[in-house]
C-alpha cells in the first residue's frame, strides 16, 4: 500500500485518505455560461502530468493539497491547502436578486 | 524408503505421525509434508492433470509447482510437496473419477488431438447455442478440487508490522544480507517461507563430500542468533510487493502486513525441468527435489536413477544419490564438452557413466502408466534436435538439473526488469525499484561466496552504511551458450506447462495461429495460467515462443507478473470479517423491549417493536397520531457550525438564507451538489449569533461534513466546523401528549406553544441531562427532538419512558416513522430522490433562496430550469384503494413509454388508504390526473394525483 505523507499526520497509508480531485477554479458563480458551468461540473482534464489535487485525512478531516503524476502515481509533494487559498473568498454580490431562478427567501 | 539419520535434518524420527491418503493409513513423521511421507512409503502418484488426466507427482519439493494438489477436507488445492502432516490429517487427490489410480476419466487423454490449443475458444463459438449442450460436462469436467459452500469461515486474522530492512528469503545470501544490516543498528526482519534458514544449502552438494555447505549455514546461524536487532519470520511466504515496500507476510492462518524502508530480495532461484515425451511421468523430478526428499525427509527417491544436466549441480546430486543407495544409471550431461568441476571428477570416479552431449528423447512408463520405468537418450545435433542413435535406461528415478530461473516475483512486481539473458541462459534481473536490492541467485549469482558477499553489500547498502564494496566475483562470460533441454517428439507429449497440459505442439500452434507474442500466446493457451504461475514453464515457454515467433530472446521479457507470487486464501485475505456496525446509545433497550432491529447505512437501528409487523406498526403508528411515541434519532447526524462567519457560511452550503436566522429557531436545511442534485438535508438551529447546530440525514453526516471541511478550506471563512454525530443520541418524542410527558421531566423552560412554537430550538435540562431541544415535525405531530451527550442517551431514553409511562407511551421503529413522514408528504433524500434529482423535480423551489450569488447547485439548477421540467415528484392514491399495491420503484407507463416510478408507497394507517409518493411526467403532475403504474406481474394499477400533506394539510398538528 502507498503511503501519503500529509501535511499534518506525517507519513501515513493512503487508505487513510480520500482522493478530492483535482484543484480546479470554479468560474465566476453568477456570470458564468451554462456551457462554462457545465464543463467545471462534469468535465475532467485527466492529464498525465503532475495534477495538482485535493486530499482528505479522514480521520482528522484535514484537507490539503497533493502534486501527483498521474501517469507514475508518484506524489511530489503535499502542502496545506491555506498555500493555494491564502486568503478570505467571497462571492460578487447580485446586482438584481429578483432575476435569480424560482424560489424566496 | 527411509534413509538413515543424518539424512532427514527436518523428520523427528521419534514423532511418527499418521495420516490417510485417498482412505488408506500412512505413517511419517513430524517434520514431513504430505508428499515426503507418501514418498517414504513408496507412494509416488499424488495428483491428475488438469486436461488430460495424467498421473502426476513429485516435481519440486519446494511448492513451486502444481503436480501435487490435493483436497484436505473441504479445503482444495492444497501443495503436498510443502503441506505438513499431522496426526488425523485425512488428505484425498483431486482431479479423478472413481479412484486416483484408476481415473475414469483417462480415456479424455486418447482425445487429445481434438482438444487443439485454444480448445475452448473454438468449440463453444458455433454454432449459437452450442454452449449450452457442452456447459454440464465442461463445468463437470474443468475446475480443481471441490469447493464446499458450506465450509465455516475458519479463523484467519492480519498483524502489521515495520521494520528499516526486510530480507525476503533466508538462504546464505539473505543471511547475510540481514546480518550486515543489522549492524548498522536497525530493525531487521528476515523472511523464509521454510520451515529453517540456509536455502539451498540444506540439501545442494556444493562439494565433493557434501559437507562445506551444511558448515556454512550453522556458521551463519550461530551469527543469526547472537543477532539482537534481526526478527526471524520462518515458514513465512511473501506473496507480494506493493507500493512503498508494503509486504503480505503469510504465516499459517495470519496475515501480517509488513512495511519496511528497504528491501532487500534474496528469493533464490527455480530449477527448470526439460521438455521432452512423457515428461512428467511420476518418478521424474528436479535435480533440487531429489536432494530435498534426500537431505531434508531421509527418503530414498529411487531405486535406478539417471540424472540430466548442464555439468556441474548434476554432477552433486549424482553424488547424493549414490550416497542415499541409489544406483546411478548414467547421468545424462546436456552441455557438449566436460566442465572442470570435482564433482563431475568425483561422480566418474565412483563409477558413473556420462553420457556427454546427450539430450533425451523421451521418457517410458511402466506398464500400469503411473511410473517413470526407463528414458531413451540420444546425442544433441542441434537445438532441440537429436541423433537417430540412441540409448535406453531403464529407471525409476530421472533427475533433472537442467537450468534455473530467478524468483523474481517481487522485483517485477515492483517494476523492476526481468527479461531473458543469452549468457545465462535464463531470466535476469536488469534493474530494481528504488528501495529494493537483490542478492545470490536470484540476481544471478551462483557462487555461494559471491552470494555471500553480494548479500552483505545488499545489506550495508539498505541499511545506509558505507558499502565498501568488494568485487563480486562472476562466472565467467566466456561460456558458450548450452542447448536447450526441450526436445520436441514427432508424438508429442512433451509438456512444456504441467499445470495446463500444455505441449510443444500447444504453444507452436498458438504461434501459428497468429498469437506471436508471449502476453498473447498465455491468452491463447493459457500457458503459465495455471497454479505453479510459470514458475517451471515460463521459461521454456518464452523460448518456444521467441524462436516459433523469430524473434530475438536476448532482453525479451516474460508475462506480466502480478501478485500472489504464491497463492493465497480467501481467509488471508478476508481476516476476522470485521462488519462493524454502529449502535446508538440506547440499543439494548430497544433489544430488551424486543424491537426487530433493521441495517440503515452503518447503523443498527429498531425496524418495529414486537413479533406481529403489521400490528405492530398499526399501533406504533396510531400512538404517535392520537398519543404519544418514542423514537431514537441518534443517527441523524449533528455538525456544530461556530464563528463569526457561520451563517455566512450555511448561505454558501444550504440553499435556504440565514444570515437574518433568529437565534433559538430552527430552520430547514437542504443541500445539493455543483450539479443541481439534492443530496442532503436537515435542519440549522441557532443557538447563537454565531452558533448554529446542524442536522443531517442517517448516513449524511460523514459526506456533509467533508464537503463542508473542503470548501471551508478554500473559502477561509472564519468558522470552525465540529462532527458532534458520534457524540450524541437524539430521540424525537412525538403526540399530542408529547408536551405533557415533556413538562414532567424538562421544568427549566416553558414549553408552552407561545413560549416555545413549532421549529423553536432551546437549550435545556430534560431529566437533568443537557440537551438540544428543538421542536421540529418529521412525522407531523407535536413533538420535540432532544439530542443530549451519547453518554446519557440511555438515562434520556428511560426518563421520557418512566415520565410517560402514565400516558402509555410507546416506542416506535423507524418504520413506523417512514409511514408518519409520507402521510405528511415529507420526502426521504435518495429514496424519493435519485442521483439526478434537483429541487425543482421535487417541489422544493420554495427551498431556493433568490437574493444569494452562490450555493451549492444555484448556477446548474438554473441551467437546468431553462430547459424546462422533465418530471415531477407527486402525491398519489390509487384509484382501486383496496385492489394490489405497486411497489416502490415499479415504473409509470403510458404509452408504452415510461415517465417515472414509484418513489414510495404504503397502506397509511391513519387514513386507511393507499398513498404513495411517484415521479410522473410534468403533464401528469396535476392534482386529479390519473397515471397508471405497472404493478407486479404486468398487471396496470390505475394511480391519481393527490395533494400532499395526505394528512393534516393545514400542519395544524405539529405547530399545537
Amino acid at each position: 500500500m502507498k503511503l501519503m505523507p500529509c501535511p499534518l499526520n506525517g507519513l501515513r497509508n493512503i487508505s487513510e485518505f480520500v482522493c478530492g480531485g483535482e484543484v480546479t477554479e470554479m468560474p465566476p458563480a453568477v456570470t458564468a455560461s451554462d456551457s462554462d458551468w457545465a464543463a467545471y461540473v462534469f468535465m475532467e482534464n485527466n492529464a498525465a502530468d503532475v495534477v495538482r489535487e485535493w486530499w482528505l485525512h479522514v480521520t482528522s478531516g484535514y484537507w490539503f493539497i497533493a502534486e501527483r503524476h498521474t501517469a507514475s502515481d508518484e506524489i511530489l509533494r503535499t502542502y496545506p491547502a491555506s498555500e493555494l487559498f491564502p486568503k478570505r473568498f467571497d462571492f460578487e454580490p447580485l446586482d438584481d436578486p429578483t432575476e435569480d431562478q424560482g424560489g424566496s427567501d | 524408503m527411509r534413509l538413515a539419520a543424518p539424512f532427514g535434518s527436518l523428520i523427528d524420527r521419534d514423532a511418527p505421525v499418521t495420516f490417510t491418503f485417498e482412505g488408506r493409513t500412512y505413517q511419517g513423521f513430524a517434520g514431513d509434508t504430505v508428499a515426503s511421507a507418501l514418498a517414504a512409503n513408496d507412494v509416488w502418484l499424488i495428483s491428475r492433470s488438469f486436461k488430460y488426466h495424467r498421473p502426476r507427482g513429485v516435481l519440486t519439493m519446494s511448492g513451486d509447482d502444481g503436480n501435487t494438489m490435493v483436497q484436505v477436507g473441504q479445503e482444495p488445492n492444497g501443495l503436498a510437496d510443502i503441506l505438513p502432516i499431522h496426526d488425523g490429517l485425512a488428505v484425498m487427490g483431486q482431479h479423478y473419477s472413481g479412484s486416483l489410480v484408476a481415473d475414469r476419466d483417462r480415456w479424455i487423454e486418447k482425445f487429445s488431438s481434438f482438444l487443439p490449443v485454444g480448445f475452448y475458444y473454438r468449440a463453444f463459438f458455433k454454432p449459437k447455442g452450442i454452449w449450452n449442450f457442452w456447459e454440464k460436462l465442461v463445468r463437470a469436467k474443468a475446475g480443481l478440487g471441490r469447493v464446499d459452500t458450506s465450509t465455516p469461515h475458519g479463523y484467519y486474522d492480519k498483524a502489521y508490522a515495520f521494520a528499516d530492512v526486510a530480507v525476503i528469503g533466508g538462504g546464505v545470501a539473505g543471511m547475510a544480507a540481514a546480518l550486515e544490516a543489522a549492524k548498522a543498528d536497525v530493525e531487521v526482519v528476515l523472511v523464509e517461507r521454510q520451515p529453517m534458514l540456509g536455502g539451498s544449502l540444506n540439501y545442494t552438494r556444493i562439494d565433493v563430500e557434501g559437507t562445506s555447505g551444511p558448515a556454512l549455514v550453522q556458521e551463519l546461524l550461530g551469527q543469526l542468533r547472537a543477532a539482537k536487532n534481526i526478527t526471524v519470520m520462518t515458514e513465512a511466504t511473501c506473496t507480494g510487493w506493493f507500493t512503498d515496500n508494503f509486504l503480505p507476510i503469510v504465516v499459517a492462518n495470519r496475515m501480517v502486513k509488513l512495511r519496511a524502508g528497504q528491501v532487500i530480495v534474496a528469493t533464490g532461484a527455480v530449477e527448470q525441468p526439460a521438455v521432452f515425451r512423457n515428461n512428467d511421468l511420476p518418478g521424474i523430478m528436479l535435480g533440487s527435489a531429489a536432494q530435498r526428499l534426500i537431505r531434508i525427509y531421509g527418503v530414498k527417491p529411487g531405486q535406478r536413477a539417471v540424472v540430466a544436466c548442464y555439468g556441474g549441480t548434476g554432477y552433486g546430486v549424482a553424488l547424493d544419490l549414490l550416497d542415499a543407495g541409489v544406483e546411478v544409471a548414467a547421468i545424462v550431461d546436456l552441455s557438449a564438452t566436460p566442465t572442470d568441476n570435482p564433482r563431475r571428477q568425483a561422480a566418474v570416479d565412483r563409477g558413473i557413466e556420462v553420457l556427454q552431449g546427450y539430450g533425451l528423447r523421451e521418457a517410458n512408463a511402466r506398464r500400469d502408466g503411473a511410473h517413470l520405468a526407463g528414458v531413451v537418450a540420444a546425442p544433441i545435433t542441434g537445438n532441440g534436435e537429436l541423433a537417430d542413435e540412441q540409448r535406453a535406461i531403464e529407471c525409476d528415478l530421472l533427475c533433472m538439473s537442467t537450468g534455473w530461473t530467478p524468483a523474481a516475483s517481487l522485483v517485477a512486481h515492483a517494476a523492476g526488469e526481468v527479461s531473458y539473458a543469452e549468457r545465462s541462459g535464463s531470466f535476469m534481473v536488469r534493474a530494481v525499484a528504488k528501495n529494493m536490492q537483490v542478492a545470490g541467485a536470484v540476481s544471478g549469482e551462483w557462487v555461494v561466496d559471491a552470494a555471500i558477499e553480494e548479500g552483505r553489500q545488499a545489506g550495508a547498502a539498505a541499511s545506509g552504511q558505507d558499502a565498501n564494496p568488494v568485487p563480486v566475483p562472476r562466472a565467467p562470460d566466456d561460456r558458450p551458450p548450452q542447448p536447450w533441454a526441450i526436445f520436441p517428439h514427432e508424438k508429442g507429449k512433451e509438456f512444456v506447462d504441467f499445470d495446463e497440459d500444455l505441449t510443444v505442439a500447444d504453444i507452436r500452434n498458438s504461434v501459428a495461429e497468429g498469437f506471436g507474442d508471449i502476453e498473447l500466446v498465455k491468452r491463447f493457451s493459457t500457458v503459465v495460467m495455471g497454479p505453479s504461475q510459470g514458475r517451471v514453464s515460463a521459461l521454456n515457454a518464452l523460448r518456444l515462443v521467441q524462436s516459433h515467433a523469430g524473434r530475438p530472446l536476448e532482453g525479451a521479457r516474460g508475462t506480466t507478473n502480478r501478485p500472489p507470487v504464491t497463492p493465497e486464501k480467501f481467509g488471508h485475505l478476508s481476516g476476522r470479517g470485521f462488519e462493524p456496525v454502529r449502535l446508538t446509545a440506547m440499543h439494548d433497550r430497544h433489544v430488551e423491549a424486543d424491537a426487530e432491529m433493521t441495517v440503515a447505512g452503518a447503523w443498527i437501528r429498531p425496524a418495529y417493536y414486537g413479533a406481529d409487523r403489521e400490528q405492530a406498526l398499526q399501533d406504533e403508528v396510531m400512538c404517535v397520531r392520537n398519543n404519544v411515541g418514542l423514537i431514537d434519532v441518534s443517527t441523524l447526524g449533528g455538525l456544530d457550525v461556530r464563528g463569526p462567519d457561520a451563517a455566512e457560511f450555511l448561505d454558501r452550503v444550504y440553499t435556504l438564507s440565514y444570515a437574518r436566522q433568529q437565534v433559538g429557531r430552527a430552520r430547514y436545511v437542504l443541500m445539493c451538489d455543483q450539479s443541481g442534485t439534492i443530496t442532503d438535508d436537515g435542519v440549522a438551529c441557532r443557538f447563537s449569533d454565531d452558533n448554529f447546530y446542524v442536522t443531517t440525514t442517517t448516513g449524511g453526516s460523514d459526506a456533509v461534513y467533508r464537503t463542508m471541511l473542503l470548501w471551508n478550506a478554500q473559502w477561509r471563512l472564519d468558522v470552525d466546523i465540529t462532527n458532534l454525530t458520534g457524540g450524541l443520541a437524539a430521540v424525537n418524542i412525538a403526540g399530542p401528549n408529547a408536551r405533557a410527558v415533556m413538562e414532567k421531566i424538562c421544568s427549566e423552560v416553558d414549553l408552552s406553544a407561545e413560549a416555545f412554537p413549532y421549529m423553536g430550538v432551546r437549550l435545556a435540562r430534560v431529566a437533568d441531562i443537557a440537551a438540544r431541544l428543538l421542536r421540529v415535525g418529521f412525522v407531523g405531530e407535536l413533538g420535540y427532538e432532544i439530542h443530549a451527550p451519547a453518554g446519557m442517551g440511555e438515562a434520556l431514553w428511560d426518563a421520557l419512558m418512566d415520565a410517560g409511562a402514565e400516558f402509555g407511551i410507546k416506542p416506535f421503529g423507524v418504520e413506523a416513522q417512514r409511514i408518519l413522514r409520507l402521510e405528511k408528504g415529507h420526502i426521504i433524500i435518495t429514496q424519493d430522490t435519485d442521483g439526478l434529482t434537483h429541487p425543482h423535480e421535487a417541489n422544493m423551489a420554495w427551498a431556493l433562496s433568490r437574493r444569494k450569488p452562490f450555493y451549492f447547485g444555484r448556477r446548474a439548477i438554473a441551467a437546468q430550469m431553462k430547459r424546462g421540467l422533465t418530471r415531477k415528484l407527486v402525491g398519489f392514491t390509487l384509484a382501486e384503494p383496496d385492489g394490489p399495491l405497486p411497489e416502490e420503484s415499479h415504473l409509470v407507463v403510458r404509452d408504452g413509454e415510461i415517465t417515472g416510478r414509484v418513489t414510495s408507497i404504503v397502506r397509511s394507517p391513519t387514513l386507511n388508504r393507499p398513498i404513495g409518493l411517484a415521479f410522473v411526467a410534468p403533464d401528469q403532475s396535476e392534482t386529479g390526473q390519473s397515471f397508471s403504474i405497472k404493478g407486479h406481474g404486468g398487471r396496470m394499477i390505475e394511480a391519481l394525483v393527490a395533494p400532499v400533506p395526505f394528512y393534516d394539510p393545514e400542519n395544524s398538528r405539529q405547530e399545537m
